[in-house]
């Protein structure tokens, strides 16, 4: 049986190879969160004048604040929907590119594009599509009866969020969901076909499980994505509102660390912030992973 | 070859360094865009009309980020000399005693010419210790006042050189503006849960918004903004909404304020003074009139001095003497009514000092700009109360949040306006605690 494992038979050397990355590691990653954990512990003045020890206080009053738990329950529903939304848009998208033998390549590039677009930017060419006052949207909306409104409705103001979030992930996921359709052995497809399979069976029995490692990969990558890279395009958009109906998890640290200057309860969020990260990682890896066929 | 060329760089060097020798003053500010690029005009003028000091500004953003990176920098070790603070963010500065360099104190020390009688009342109220001492320069000061569209007036019926004076000609005029279907909607507020429609509100009608003063007493004031008077406005407010009289424009600033107004869809926009350039910039199909805020005239007959926006500059400690005295040199040039007399003129924002004021009287800039001297006229209105001096208070960006968030709860029908500003209150009061036990121990 073959090892991936490399024997070196200098004994500095590894280590030698293996320092640069962990220096950054360390640097970049372990310190800024030891940091923020010696943080939450203290409650301290904007400029760092007078520090107090103050035990767990900035972890029980987060839990007994309904805003906190407000947050929780928005982040929750803003990751699943975003993440869902994303990947079946894209992957829709994929199978139909995928189909198409001559202008696949043509209909790639237009897809790809929202990538390129910087999340501060799509948050606010969503918001100008989408405002109450000047976005073509909410007009076209009102004509069928709807009255759009953002800055008042809870509800308009997920769906906001979520589309412009939803929106820039697409094209990411797109080109990996391509490009496990088109390694998908074509002798197995056509094995299928014969038997009978129409393309729906084909789809869901044959090239779905396939594509599972893609999959898999795709919702760590777009749940971590839903956590915290979309913090500008919340900011650019609804700020939070309207009364915290999109205040998400990583929006509050800033909110509150940032603009509040409130840092001890800041860096309580964003411990605990990261203890749910590491907490979806092992359940993603440890449970869901088992079902992944490579 | 090598060493000759080393020695002409060195003389360089040396000769750069002695024609540079003046002193580096750093200041950190928010102006953007057209007050960004007056800001520097100013700046310039300083350091062309004297060679020992060098103020270079620094735009790091808006006001928040300003703060912010300005603390960070503190605790770096790595501050500016000086830090353009928003009004909201003095509650901060004053409690970081150890932080910042009193200006009052900063301008004796330096013997530099100093007298607080020459500011606006408003100001020297605002920015000054229980002792009197004023702590930050002001720099830029506003106050919010009432822009309405003459055009749609006329079309309204309405006589475009009345500006609606009390809420209840608000209401009223939005009717009659609303029916006859010269505007989609009445009227507009920027801050319309915090600044304007709060803090401002309660000042003029000579309401307490907290304890001690506003909380000018102390860190252990109370808010107490959830009286009758108040709970009526938000009340008013949802049910203007519902008749289209009035529309939100969103939290804080109310970013959807200003397209409403300047898109002709609302016909009232009650904005800060400082927005006076942008307004007449944006309003290029109509004629713009400008007004003081309304009032409920039933609850006084004779309304309060409105209170201050804006920022002033703050001294950071921690710097060499000889950039003190370039801060105070530059404060005493700031002060000059040329300087302050065209920043407020270019700008919209209130004229600091009473000679600045002056000033711009006998050049005749008022008759020739009418509705300019609206927003001092109406801050230097009666004599300020302890409830119209203005709010300091801890915390309070963040208390501005909550404050939005309950309002956003009336809007929507969710929670009644007493309801909602009771939660704000002591929502608030343990924001406050929580600021008073970080700054006491």
């Amino acid at each position: 049986m073959q090892t991936k494992r490399t024997i070196f038979s200098n004994r500095v050397l590894p280590y030698v190879l293996l320092a640069p990355q962990l220096a950054i590691t360390l640097i970049f990653f372990i310190w800024p969160a030891f940091q923020a954990f010696r943080q939450s512990f203290l409650r301290e003045d904007p400029f760092g004048m007078k520090t107090t020890f103050v035990w767990f206080s900035n972890y029980t009053r987060l839990f007994e604040n309904a805003d906190y738990l407000n947050a929780l329950w928005v982040t929750l529903i803003f990751a699943v929907s975003v993440t869902a939304l994303s990947m079946s848009l894209s992957l829709l998208f994929a199978v139909c590119v995928n189909r198409v033998l001559r202008s696949g390549r043509f209909y790639t590039t237009l897809l790809v594009w929202p990538y390129a677009v910087a999340p501060a930017a799509a948050g606010l060419l969503w918001w100008f599509m989408f405002n109450p006052s000047i976005g073509i949207l909410p007009y076209g909306l009102r004509y069928f009866g709807y009255d759009w409104n953002y800055r008042l409705h809870e509800g308009d103001a997920m769906v906001l969020i979520v589309v412009a979030s939803a929106w820039k992930q697409i094209s990411y996921n797109f080109l990996f969901f391509v490009a496990g359709l088109q390694s998908v052995p074509q002798s197995v497809i056509e094995a299928a076909a014969i038997d009978g399979a129409g393309p729906f069976k084909r789809f869901w029995t044959v090239i779905f499980p396939l594509l599972s490692p893609t999959t898999f990969f795709l919702a760590v990558i777009n749940i971590t994505y839903a956590l915290f890279d979309t913090f500008p395009i919340v900011d650019s958009t609804t700020s939070g509102g309207p009364s915290q109906s999109t205040n998400t998890l990583v929006y509050k640290v800033y909110a509150d660390g940032f603009v509040g200057l409130n840092l001890g309860p800041s860096a309580a969020q964003s411990v605990v912030l990261m203890l749910i990260v590491v907490a979806l990682t092992v359940v993603q890896f440890r449970w869901i992973e088992n079902k992944v066929q490579y | 070859m090598f060493k000759k060329l080393s020695l002409a760089a060195a003389a360089v060097a040396l000769s750069a360094s002695t024609s540079f020798a003046a002193t580096e003053v750093t200041w950190w500010h928010a102006m953007g865009g057209e007050l960004g690029k007056k800001l520097e005009q100013i700046v310039q003028k300083f350091n062309d009309s004297q060679s020992d000091y060098h103020v270079t500004p620094v735009f790091k953003g808006t006001y928040p980020e300003t703060l912010t990176s300005a603390i960070a920098a503190f605790r770096a070790g790595q501050q500016p000399a000086i830090v353009q603070v928003f009004e909201v963010g003095t509650g901060t500065m004053m409690a970081a005693k150890g932080a910042i360099y009193p200006v009052y104190k900063l301008m004796a020390d330096e013997g530099e010419p100093w007298d607080p009688s020459k500011f606006i009342a408003p100001v020297v109220g605002y920015y000054s210790d229980p002792e009197g001492n004023i702590l930050s320069f002001p720099f830029n000061s506003s106050t919010p006042i009432l822009y309405y569209n003459k055009d749609v007036f006329k079309k309204a019926g309405l006589d475009p050189d009345v500006a609606p004076k009390t809420y209840a000609e608000l209401a009223d005029f939005s009717k009659k503006i609303v029916s006859s279907g010269a505007a989609k909607c009445g009227f507009t507020i920027t801050y319309a849960a915090t600044w304007i429609g709060l803090e401002n509100f309660s000042a003029i009608h000579d309401l307490p918004y907290g304890t001690l003063q506003n909380g000018f007493g102390g860190p252990a004031a109370e808010f107490t903004f959830n009286g009758p008077t108040q709970v009526r406005l938000w009340d008013d407010l949802k049910k203007w909404q519902d008749t289209g009289y009035f529309q939100y424009g969103g939290p804080g600033g109310g970013p959807d304020s200003a397209p409403k107004f300047y898109s002709q869809e609302c016909a009232i926009y009650m904005g800060s003074s400082g927005s006076r350039a942008g307004v007449i910039a944006n309003a290029k199909n109509f004629q713009v009139g400008f007004s003081t805020l309304p009032y409920y005239d039933d609850v006084t007959k004779d309304p309060k001095n409105s209170i201050i926006g804006g920022a002033t500059l703050w001294t950071l400690n921690g710097q060499k003497p000889e950039v003190y005295k370039g801060v105070a040199k530059f404060f005493t040039y700031l002060s000059q009514p040329e300087v302050q007399a065209d920043w407020h003129q270019f700008s919209g924002y209130l004229p600091i000092t009473n000679a600045s004021y002056d000033l711009g009287k006998s050049q005749g800039y008022y008759e020739k700009n009418a509705g300019s001297d609206v927003g001092i006229k109406q801050i230097t209105r009666g004599t300020p109360s302890d409830n119209s001096k203005g709010v300091r208070f801890g915390n309070f960006t963040q208390i501005r949040d909550v404050v939005d968030q309950q309002f956003e709860t009336v809007l929507s029908g969710k929670q009644t306006a007493k309801q909602a500003l009771d939660a704000a209150v002591k929502e608030g009061n343990a924001m406050l605690r929580e600021f008073e036990a970080a700054n006491s121990n």
